[in-house]
Order: C-alpha cells, then sequence, then structure tokens
C-alpha cells in the first residue's frame, strides 16, 4: 500500500536507508568587495574628522554644555515638555478614533464634520494654530457650555480659567487629531471586512465589533505611524512659545542661552534632552508593535505551548513501520 | 416529527436586487427543523446572497424570510414593514451560526479565545463555563490540543473547523454554511466534511451553499439547484443528481460531476 519508492526514484531523488539524503556542506570563497571597503574607509575619516574638530570647536562651548546639561532648570523644562507631548497625544489619540469612525459613518452629517475638521486643522500650520489659541481670551472671553437653546450649564473665564498650558495642550492636540484620524481610518479600512461579517453574524453589536475584533487588528497598522506623530509631537512642543507659553524646553533653554550671550551649548543640552526622550519612546513603540502583533506571522511559536516546533516530514520520505503490512 | 410546527426557515417569494442588478428573483423555499438543506448552482447564481440574507447580513427587497415563524429584519406593523434596529437585528443573529468560505476567524485570538469571544460578550456566559464548553467543542471537532494556536498556526481545514466551533458555540439552532470547503486544499476537505456530516447526524438544522455534490447525496435532506437569482429545481437530491429535469441543471452537472 505505501510503496512510495520506485516511481520517486526515477525523479531523480534516491533516498538512503534511513529515508535522508544529505551532501558534504559547500565550503566558497567569500566573494570581495572593494568598492564597499573603499567608500566605508572613507566615511569614517571624514566622520571622525567631523567630530574631533567639534569637540574642539570653541562656538559649542563644551564647559558650558557640562555645566547646563543636568541644570535643574532644563530637566524641569524636559519635564513639562513630556507632559505636553503626552497630554497632547492621549487627547489627539481619542478624538481621532472619533473622527475616523465619523468619516466612516454611515450619517453624512458626520461624515461632512469630519472632514471639515481636517480640512481646516491639517491645512493651516500648527504656529498659526497655536498663536490663535493664545488670542482665545480676546476672541472669546467668556467660553458657554450647555445645549442650544437652553442657558448654559456652566460658564469658564477664559483669561482666568485657561493657562497657556491648557491652551498649549488643546491647540497641539486639535492639529494632531487630524492626522492621526487619518492613520486610524487606514488602519481600520485595514483590516479584512469578513472580521466585521464574522463578529456581526455571531451577533455582536457594531460598538462590540469594533472594540473586540476591528480595533486590535488595526493596531498593526496605526502603531508605527503613531510612534512617529508622538516623536513628532515631542518637538512640536517646541512651538508653545507662539501661545505664548515658555516652560518647555526650548523656551527654557533659550531663556537661559540669550542673557549670558552663549546660545549655542544651550541648544546642544536640548537637543541631547530630545534626544534621549525620543530613544525612550522609540523602546516604547517597540514593546507596543510586539504586543499587536499576536497571531500574526507563522513564526512565533504559540503562546502557552510547551512542544517544541513541528518538523514536517516530506512526504516522499517514509519510514519502516512495524509490522509493515 | 413534529411536521406541524412552523418551518426552521421559510421564504416566501425572496427577491433582492443590488441596484439594477436583480440577484435573487422571487426564491420561495421552505426548510423543517432538523433538514440538511445543500444550495448548488454556478457563482453568481445568487446562493451565498440568499444565504446572508437569512441572517440579515443582506437585505432582501421583497417578499417575506422567516425564521422559526420570526419576520427577518423586519418587524410588521399593520400593513407596513418596519426596519429592525441594529441591536435587534444582532439578537436575531445570535441563534444562527454561520460558517464562511473564508473561515474568518480573528486572528488576533488563539482558537479557544475565538470560540469563548461571542458567548462572553454576546450572551454573557461566565467565562469559566464558557471556557468548558468551548473545549468541549474544540473536542468535538477534533482540535483538543490545539486550543491555544493562533490561527496562523492552523492548516486550512483546522481554521473551518475552530470556525464551526465558534459557531457552535452560540447554541445556534440553524447553522448556514457558505461553501465552507471552497478554500481548503482538496486533502483538507474530508475533514470539515466529516464534522459537518456529524453535526446533520445530531440534528441540527442546515442550509450548506456547496460545490461538494458527494457531500449533498450522502447527507442532505434537500437539494436545491440556483442559477441566475432563480431556483431551477428542487428536490431529493439523489433523484436531482441521477435525473435532472431541467436543461440547465444538467448543463451544470455534466461539468461538476
Amino acid at each position: 500500500m505505501a510503496s512510495a519508492g520506485p516511481d520517486r526514484s526515477a525523479a531523480g531523488l534516491t533516498p538512503s536507508p534511513n529515508g535522508l539524503t544529505s551532501a558534504p556542506s559547500i565550503k566558497a570563497v567569500r566573494l570581495r568587495h572593494p568598492w564597499r571597503t573603499l567608500i566605508a574607509v572613507v566615511i569614517v575619516i571624514y566622520l571622525a574628522a567631523f567630530l574631533w574638530d567639534a569637540s574642539q570647536r570653541k562656538a559649542f562651548d563644551w564647559p558650558t554644555y557640562g555645566k547646563y546639561i543636568f541644570d535643574q532648570r532644563i530637566s524641569q523644562a524636559a519635564l513639562v515638555t513630556i507632559e505636553l507631548t503626552v497630554l497632547a497625544m492621549v487627547i489627539a489619540i481619542i478624538l481621532s478614533v472619533v473622527l475616523a469612525l465619523m468619516r466612516l459613518s454611515t450619517n453624512p452629517v458626520l461624515r461632512a464634520v469630519a472632514w471639515g475638521y481636517l480640512w481646516i486643522f491639517r491645512g493651516t500650520p500648527v504656529y498659526v494654530q497655536l498663536v490663535f489659541w493664545g488670542l482665545l481670551s480676546t476672541i472669546y472671553p467668556v467660553l458657554h457650555f450647555g445645549l442650544p437653546f437652553v442657558p448654559p450649564f456652566f460658564d469658564i473665564q477664559s483669561r482666568s480659567g485657561l493657562s497657556f498650558f491648557t491652551l498649549a495642550v488643546i491647540g497641539l492636540a486639535l492639529n494632531e487629531a487630524a492626522y492621526l484620524a487619518e492613520i486610524v481610518r487606514a488602519g481600520i479600512l485595514s483590516v479584512d471586512p469578513g472580521q466585521g461579517e464574522a463578529s456581526t453574524a455571531l451577533g455582536m453589536t457594531w460598538v462590540q465589533s469594533m472594540w473586540r475584533v476591528v480595533l486590535p487588528q488595526s493596531m498593526r497598522v496605526i502603531v508605527p505611524p503613531t510612534g512617529n506623530e508622538t516623536i513628532g509631537m515631542l518637538k512640536t512642543t517646541s512651538l508653545v512659545t507662539a501661545v505664548p507659553f515658555s516652560g518647555d524646553l526650548y523656551s527654557v533653554a533659550h531663556d537661559i542661552g540669550i542673557p549670558i550671550f552663549d546660545p549655542l551649548p544651550l541648544l546642544l543640552a536640548a537637543s541631547t534632552w530630545y534626544l534621549a526622550i525620543t530613544s525612550i519612546l522609540m523602546v516604547g513603540q517597540y514593546f507596543l508593535e510586539k504586543r499587536f502583533a499576536r497571531g500574526v506571522g507563522a513564526a512565533r511559536p504559540a503562546r502557552r505551548s510547551k512542544r517544541g516546533p513541528v518538523v514536517e516530514v516530506p512526504s516522499y520520505v517514509s519510514y519502516p513501520k512495524n509490522g509493515d503490512e | 416529527m413534529a411536521k406541524t410546527a412552523v418551518p426552521m426557515v421559510e421564504a416566501d417569494q425572496v427577491s433582492k436586487s443590488f441596484g439594477s442588478n436583480e440577484v435573487l428573483k422571487s426564491i420561495s423555499l421552505t426548510v423543517n427543523r432538523g433538514e440538511v438543506l445543500c444550495i448548488v448552482g454556478p457563482s453568481g447564481s445568487g446562493k451565498s446572497t440568499f444565504l446572508r440574507c437569512i441572517n440579515h447580513l443582506e437585505t432582501v427587497n421583497a417578499g417575506r424570510l422567516r425564521v422559526e415563524g420570526v419576520l427577518v429584519g423586519y418587524k410588521e406593523k399593520g400593513d407596513k414593514l418596519h426596519e429592525l434596529h441594529p441591536k435587534e437585528a444582532a439578537a436575531q443573529r445570535r441563534d444562527i451560526g454561520m460558517v464562511f468560505q473564508r473561515f474568518n476567524l480573528f486572528p488576533h485570538m488563539t482558537a479557544l479565545e475565538n470560540v469563548i469571544e461571542a458567548p462572553i460578550r454576546v450572551k454573557k456566559v461566565p467565562r469559566a463555563q464558557a471556557v468548558a464548553r468551548a473545549k468541549e467543542l474544540l473536542a468535538q471537532v477534533g482540535l483538543a490540543e490545539k486550543a491555544d494556536s493562533y490561527p496562523a498556526h492552523l492548516s486550512g481545514g483546522q481554521q473551518q473547523r475552530v470556525a464551526i466551533a465558534r459557531a457552535l458555540a452560540m447554541d445556534p439552532k440553524l447553522m448556514l454554511f457558505d461553501e465552507p470547503t471552497s478554500a481548503l486544499d482538496p486533502e483538507l476537505v474530508g475533514e470539515v466534511l466529516d464534522v459537518m456530516k456529524q453535526l446533520a447526524k445530531d440534528g441540527m438544522t442546515m442550509i450548506v451553499v456547496t460545490h461538494e455534490m458527494g457531500f449533498a447525496r450522502e447527507v442532505a435532506d434537500s437539494l436545491v439547484f440556483m442559477d441566475g437569482g432563480v431556483v431551477v429545481e428542487s428536490g431529493k437530491p439523489r433523484d436531482v443528481l441521477a435525473n435532472p429535469q431541467h436543461e440547465r441543471t444538467k448543463a451544470f452537472l455534466s461539468k461538476v460531476l
């Protein structure tokens, strides 16, 4: 019954008695790349020259850099920059999911409103928007919160009730939400429509299907560009001086550097902090991506599985069976 | 047994069109409790659309479609039909299991998580109870040891069997199969059909859109041949397959048998 032998060997496969073939492994001389080596050497020489020069250059004033890099005003400002970034991103992410769902809605009014929001907030410079937020108290001295045709539930005096920090967060968040909304929309559209259909067929409501099935899968597409946006946001916070808010890393470094007539080392100190924070964000992104890659790619072993990998045995390999008929 | 009871599915002159394209033209048929109906026909004949109308994934444009005597997707008030609220439509679907051609398992969940998801979220079954039932169901489809595997690590046949277990976890009274073996490698078709045969033997009411004529002959109580959005011919599978009356049925069967 299980005689796979004769016709297979005719095709050129001659299994040894234990069913496995082996040939001596190849020991070839490696291909040389002389140009590659030369270019690498040239680049390394240039880089070394630049770094050595930078370390000696008076204008960079490294002693002053050393004096201010761990200055408490600078590290405090770095903390404020992180606060601005995190608060603006959290608000932007929540708002962007709402906007993305509005854009994908069947309700034409919701679609139009979301589109209009994107058009305005994506179409004007964030610096200009921040200036507008700074002028809020001039344009709208009192903000009324309530429903149409009903007396307002509560009022906010914009000059006393909203700090420049709050306005900076709002300005950054509303601008960012417009960009993130498109990322979220792309993520949702990247999920196979069959997924929504399968959850619908199981009796799940739209919200359950979105929250449990579609959004978790869209995260794989959403997380990398959102990491990008977060890093972008970290640096955009340096524009909040437009509000004018001056507690962020760039503003503080600038305000220390100008009176001592030595701005350059303080810019370097601020840049060092920006780089350090970016690096930490990149690590965070790596773990987020790993989390949402669950179930994707055949290389990853099954969760909680204690067994080793399964080795597929080619069909032409036959093992002698006990009591083979 | 209870032939006097309301039929499980009753389609009365059901029509459906996408724009000006009429895909279902006045389909009338009845499936009784515990029966297996196989729908065959060339692609584009409307058989999948009809299946999707039964659990209201598609909306019917004309006629009446009832599951256990209850109108699907609409409420009848006086002489008018009112569309159901999405929540009410979702509640109707809970009792109807569906298995898709492309499995549509949730790739970010293990096989077990796939099976327990709807019972926990939709039926609010306690987690421990849902897990116990899911393990039973996975054992029933022969995949007890694959509970913790992600769909990407399962073969097509295994994925489809998990999908069947997932549908069964809602304790449906009716199962819809939309070409469940069409996306499978030939050697994997058998394992899925075996699970379906067992299900039919256990008395599940099933409507199966399929190209597996052997399965239809062996398992189905009745067979419908659809073409161009109409039921061309129906009857006992053996009769229709061995002795088709209609030219179009003959032409189709001569190609697939």
